[in-house]
């Protein structure tokens, strides 16, 4: 698939660390370069949606197949760059775009073989509450509009020690997620229920983290949030 | 846990810093009229929603009151109990990061003009690791809810980044409480409740003693 946007692009390395170490995915999140300070989460999505859009355009100038890619890892490009989406939409169908891939994975991961007892029944806790998690965002995404389209993810899964990696790093991912939308959200129904899924993925994040013997709180005691741009960054070598 | 009928002045004071008492029974009314379903979005909405009308100050300084309240019962009392293993290590690290959100909190309030509420003295009833372990996981569970029923209503965008980055480690507590205790990770289901403030106060309220 040829690349509409290669600085949405990660390098390979740093996804695969990510999957593979914590320390790698703050050494990313430092690369990302932000920094929670004060608690200014702001400016993330304005900043993607002009980088979005101007990279669309590019695209759909230059290369038309070439900004599937980027159509597809958030349903949102599109959307950016379409004046009747209201930021929210964006929102929601980004959120959508990332739960159907976690409700996606742990569908893989439980059917894997890889697991059994009681880190089993975890993950299929969780996988179903990622599944209420899609149906509700997408509910709320159809009252808004056309809901993103539903992606497909592929998902190393070779072993059951380095899928409990990816599964915390993408729980934290997720987290970071929705913490990095919190400000960007006008509506107050939609900012409410976003809250409430977020710390459904920090709990998450922090079992698997513990079950690595890793610290629950990562990023100490401020949980650092990432940009709509910095999370599909590394969602992307992810999506079929 | 039932204290709503026992008022105390400590209590008193923390609803004063929260708003006025027509505000209060408002909300009280709307959460009330808020019916909790079982997996859908709306009823935590409204719950959320009821606990509009306080200015940010007010709600900083309520969330000020619960990290007090949570970096006394795990510096303090975590150290009176005597913890061990995993229980001890946790108590240490959370405790921590509680006094380092109330820290934070204190800052935000002084940035913004406000007077950050004193530290109120506090009780814990509990004997032993075992009772120590299930009160934190009330504690943090309620904070959870407290912060997200507060979110919304914060109007400073930069305080509500401030609070989601806080809520997410007070879920992360939350959650690891719940593992070493064989609780529920996820007590509320796919959605977090968000607790109104006399939700919050009625928690909270029979651990401040002045």
């Amino acid at each position: 698939m040829p690349e509409s946007s290669p600085e949405l692009q990660p390098p390979m390395s740093a996804v695969e660390g990510l999957a593979r170490d914590d320390v790698e995915r703050k050494r990313f999140l430092k690369m990302a370069g932000r920094k929670m300070g004060g608690g200014a989460a702001a400016a993330g999505l304005a900043a993607f949606i002009g980088a979005c859009g101007s990279s669309n355009s590019k695209s759909a100038s230059s290369t038309t197949s070439g900004s599937s890619a980027a159509t597809t890892s958030a349903g949102t490009s599109t959307s950016a760059s379409d004046p009747s989406m209201s930021g929210d939409q964006a929102i929601v169908n980004y959120a959508l775009t990332l739960e159907y891939l976690e409700s996606q994975f742990y569908a893989k991961v439980i059917n894997s073989g890889l697991f059994s007892g009681k880190t089993l029944s975890v993950l299929k806790d969780f996988g179903m509450d990622e599944d209420e998690h899609v149906v509700a965002l997408h509910k709320v995404a159809s009252s808004l509009g056309t809901p993103a389209a539903k992606p497909t993810g592929k998902f190393p899964l070779t072993s059951a020690a380095s899928v409990t990696k990816l599964a915390a790093a993408v729980e934290n991912l997720g987290a970071s997620a929705y913490l990095g939308q919190a400000a960007n959200i006008q509506s107050k129904e939609i900012l409410a229920a976003a809250l409430s899924i977020h710390t459904i993925e920090a709990r998450h994040a922090a079992t698997l983290n513990t079950l690595l013997k890793k610290s629950p709180t990562p990023d100490g005691a401020f949980a650092k949030p990432m940009t709509m741009q910095q999370v599909l960054a590394v969602v992307k070598p992810f999506i079929a | 846990m039932n204290p709503t009928d026992t008022p105390s002045s400590s209590l008193a004071e923390v609803e004063v810093a929260g708003v006025n008492r027509a505000t209060f029974l408002l909300r009280g009314a709307l959460a009330a009229g808020a019916a909790y379903g079982a997996s859908a979005v709306a009823p935590f909405v409204s719950s959320a929603l009821a606990a509009g009308g306080a200015s940010d100050i007010d709600i900083l300084n309520f969330a000020l009151t619960l990290e007090y309240l949570e970096s006394d019962f795990y510096q303090v009392k975590g150290k009176a109990v005597g913890l061990s293993g995993e229980a001890k290590t946790l108590a240490r690290l959370f405790g921590d990061e509680e006094a380092e959100h109330a820290s934070a909190l204190t800052a935000a309030i002084k940035s913004a003009g406000g007077k950050p509420v004193k530290k109120p003295m506090f009780t814990f009833p509990v004997t032993n690791q075992a009772s120590f372990l299930k009160l934190a996981y009330v504690l943090e569970n309620t904070g959870v809810g407290a912060y997200n029923g507060a979110g919304p209503s914060l109007s400073d965008k930069k305080l509500l980044a401030a609070a989601g980055s806080i809520v997410q480690i007070e879920a992360r507590h939350a959650a690891s409480i719940a593992l070493l205790t064989n609780e529920k990770i996820t007590p509320n289901g796919a959605f977090d409740k968000p607790l109104t403030k006399p939700q919050v106060l009625a928690k909270a309220r029979p651990l401040i003693t002045g």
